[in-house]
């Protein structure tokens, strides 16, 4: 019997370049962000950063951000954006898809920017299929202005506008925005998503590389809904607020692809 | 069969001590510190030498701090 | 020599938007303008690759104006006083992110929904801003359908130069009327993008982004001084102005647009009765011409301001002269046009008769 040499397993030996897993994608500035502990703003920025560095299109995409908490995310994705006015991001991606169309383009934009101040934006360039792709994050709450109702707030759901709890009967219902746009023909790839388990995470980010896939096939309008969370804002703790979309959020705005284009 | 063996690095300036990671690891080698980094929080931190390098932590991480390595060792006989 | 033709003042501008090489027009249609969308939807696709849109509303055109200015092509979005109110937040943004594009406002009567008759009661709004924070548009006010031409051009050099909106602030008889005209020939244009524009990354060098958002105030000034010393350079540099009969001018009379093109007539009704009246026509509104009315104004009995509004540009000529002499105003509103003899006789009240029957 011949003696087994015996390799010492230690954290030299674990960290190489040949036994990578994962590591933070270059696309996105080695710098803190500005979004609260446990925001899912992050996680976004994050998991599209890894698609664009993963499909090799960092020199071809122009990005979006508008207003709301996301308003400095080109501070933190390392590509040619634009900062738009709030609610126009529609329109701004518009003017710039029109004018570069080899150009991969997309907005970054919140509840209160896509569904309320810039639903006829949002609408029509939907409508009209424009070939870009919105991601659209909502979390129920005007995060960036301190926890206002926002277009898509629930039943009941407490906001700093709504402090007895949102009453259809005054503040109007949950606005379901993506289900209305999976019904326009301009509007080819429609798909809600969350990132608040690893589960998620992995299938919103395959949702986010599919749309610019259909995307650089010029088919029509792309839209990612992400049902996220706002720890401040819900006056909770971030583990706490996963739960809370897991309970109370999915059932309301369930996830899925809402439309797919054939073949794809 | 085959183990795996992990490794994770943790930028502790970036973290904001969410526990997303705490609570995402199978294996619970994650906690947070006591310590405090720059920015006031209390960071993450391996606490266990039972890292599988699933990298479950670094992909709910928000803040991208996380960084995983793996080593796949088969069993020999 | 270009080429001659008998055109629509809204035309007319179309038609000089093609040849000078504009990438792209956003556009909502309002009275009285929509020929200018309608003859590009028509005969741009003809003569160029004009990306020609309409917008869903001002709004949606003023931000896609952004974002193709934003990629560094040559942009224009024109509408009528309502429309461009709705623009005052894009125009803002726009003058904030130094972006250069060319707006034409075809001014109709307000205020509201008002009237579709023509107006320059948009002058205010024009010239000091019109949106929020201190900005300027570089605004030029044609007075027949060839300067509808010729400001195209001239316009969107300005903008490029300065990366700014600049604004071409016509009337409705502006746009509607129909005169000759010279073409200028199509231009060929240089199409690579600025470095300052967003189209994709270059390899090897940073990123580009562009924003109107400055959250630290002391960076919010430094963006306003900036801006600042670009007005001073654009107000020593680019006045323009047209004056006639000066030499010997007792009394003047001024105003802008369509409104010094009455006054010229009104001049020469003047001159027959034996008044020594000349005239000052700011061409650009802002840069407003000050210095051309304070030098002459200590030699000048009195000006009469003339304006389809309720006197307006009047607060610029009353700067300009500074104290130096009688700046009088006569005006109509609404979408009312004034004739030359109403002119005369309002210069006559003033002037001659001593103001008894004013």
């Amino acid at each position: 019997m011949s003696e087994i040499p015996t390799i010492e397993i230690n954290k030299e030996t674990i960290i190489k370049p040949e036994n990578l897993v994962y590591k933070p994608p270059k696309t996105l500035f080695d710098t803190p962000m500005h979004y609260c502990p446990g925001c899912g703003h992050s996680t976004v920025h994050k998991i599209f950063m890894e698609v664009v560095e993963e499909m090799g299109i960092e020199n071809d995409i122009i990005g979006v951000a508008p207003v709301g908490c996301s308003v400095f995310a080109y501070y933190y994705m390392n590509v040619d954006m634009q900062e738009a006015a709030h609610g126009r991001a529609c329109a701004v991606a518009t003017g710039i898809k029109r004018v570069l169309p080899d150009k991969f383009v997309f907005t970054y934009q919140g509840d209160g920017d896509f569904a309320a101040i810039g639903t006829a934006e949002s609408i029509h360039a939907a409508n009209r299929g424009e070939n870009f792709l919105v991601i659209f994050i909502n979390n129920a709450v005007y995060g960036m202005t301190s926890g206002q109702m926002a277009p898509t707030t629930l039943y009941d759901m407490v906001s700093t506008t709504t402090p007895y709890g949102r009453d259809p009967k005054i503040h109007g219902h949950p606005f379901k925005i993506t289900d209305l746009i999976a019904q326009l023909p301009g509007a080819v790839y429609v798909t809600r998503q969350s990132v608040h388990t690893t589960a998620n995470v992995r299938k919103a980010k395959k949702a986010l590389r599919k749309a610019l896939e259909i995307q650089k096939l010029n088919l029509g309008f792309q839209l990612v809904e992400i049902v996220s969370n706002c720890p401040s804002n819900w006056r909770m703790t971030p583990l706490e607020s996963l739960k809370f979309i897991e309970e109370q959020m999915l059932p309301f705005y369930p996830l899925g692809d809402l439309k797919v284009p054939e073949g794809i | 069969m085959a183990k795996a063996v992990g490794e994770v690095i943790i930028d502790i300036e970036k973290c904001k001590g969410c526990e997303l990671c705490i609570e995402a690891c199978p294996e619970d080698t994650l906690a947070l510190a006591n310590a405090i980094n720059k920015k006031g929080y209390r960071y993450a931190e391996v606490v266990a030498n039972n890292c599988t390098g699933c990298a479950n932590c670094a992909i709910i991480c928000p803040d991208a701090c996380i960084t995983v390595y793996r080593l796949i060792m088969k069993k020999i006989a | 020599m270009g080429e001659i033709r008998l055109m629509k003042g809204n035309e007319a501008l179309a038609e000089a938007m093609i040849r000078a090489g504009c990438d792209a027009y956003f556009g909502y249609p309002i009275t009285p303008q929509s020929e200018v969308i309608e003859y590009l939807s028509r005969e741009a696709p003809k003569k160029s690759k004009m990306v020609v849109l309409q917008a869903e509303s001002e709004l949606g055109a003023i931000n896609m104006i952004y974002g193709a200015a934003g990629c560094g092509k040559r942009v224009m979005t024109t509408s009528s006083s309502p429309g461009i109110s709705l623009m005052q937040e894009g125009l803002s943004y726009i003058a904030s992110a130094q972006l250069p594009c060319l707006v034409a406002n075809i001014n109709r009567g307000g205020p509201g929904l008002g009237t579709i008759q023509p107006s320059q009661s948009d002058y205010m709004q024009a010239v000091k801003g019109g949106g929020h924070g201190d900005y300027h548009l570089i605004v030029l006010a044609p007075y027949s359908v060839q300067e509808m031409v010729d400001f195209v051009k001239i316009g969107f050099e300005l903008a490029e130069k300065y990366r700014n909106p600049v604004m071409i602030l016509a009337d409705g008889a502006i746009g509607q009327m129909m005169e000759k005209v010279e073409l200028f020939d199509f231009i060929e244009r240089n199409q690579e993008a600025p470095e300052w524009a967003t189209v994709g990354r270059r390899p090897g060098k940073d990123r580009v982004f562009i924003t109107s958002l400055f959250i630290q105030p002391e960076k919010m000034e430094e963006v306003n001084k900036i801006l600042q010393a670009k007005y001073r350079e654009v107000e020593k540099k680019e006045v323009r102005y047209q004056q006639l009969n000066i030499e010997d001018a007792e009394y003047l009379l001024t105003g802008y647009g369509l409104g010094a093109r009455i006054c010229m007539k009104a001049m020469e009704i003047g001159r027959e009765k034996g008044y020594k009246i000349g005239l000052i026509r700011p061409i650009t509104l802002y840069p407003f011409p000050y210095n051309v009315y304070n030098e002459l104004a200590p030699k000048i009995k009195g000006i009469l301001d003339v304006e389809m509004n309720a006197g307006q540009m009047l607060e610029d000529v009353k700067l300009a002269v500074d104290g130096k002499t009688t700046v009088k105003f006569y005006g109509r509103m609404g979408g009312m046009i004034p004739t030359p003899e109403e002119i005369i006789e309002s210069f006559e009240n003033h002037f001659i008769y001593g103001g008894k029957n004013v």
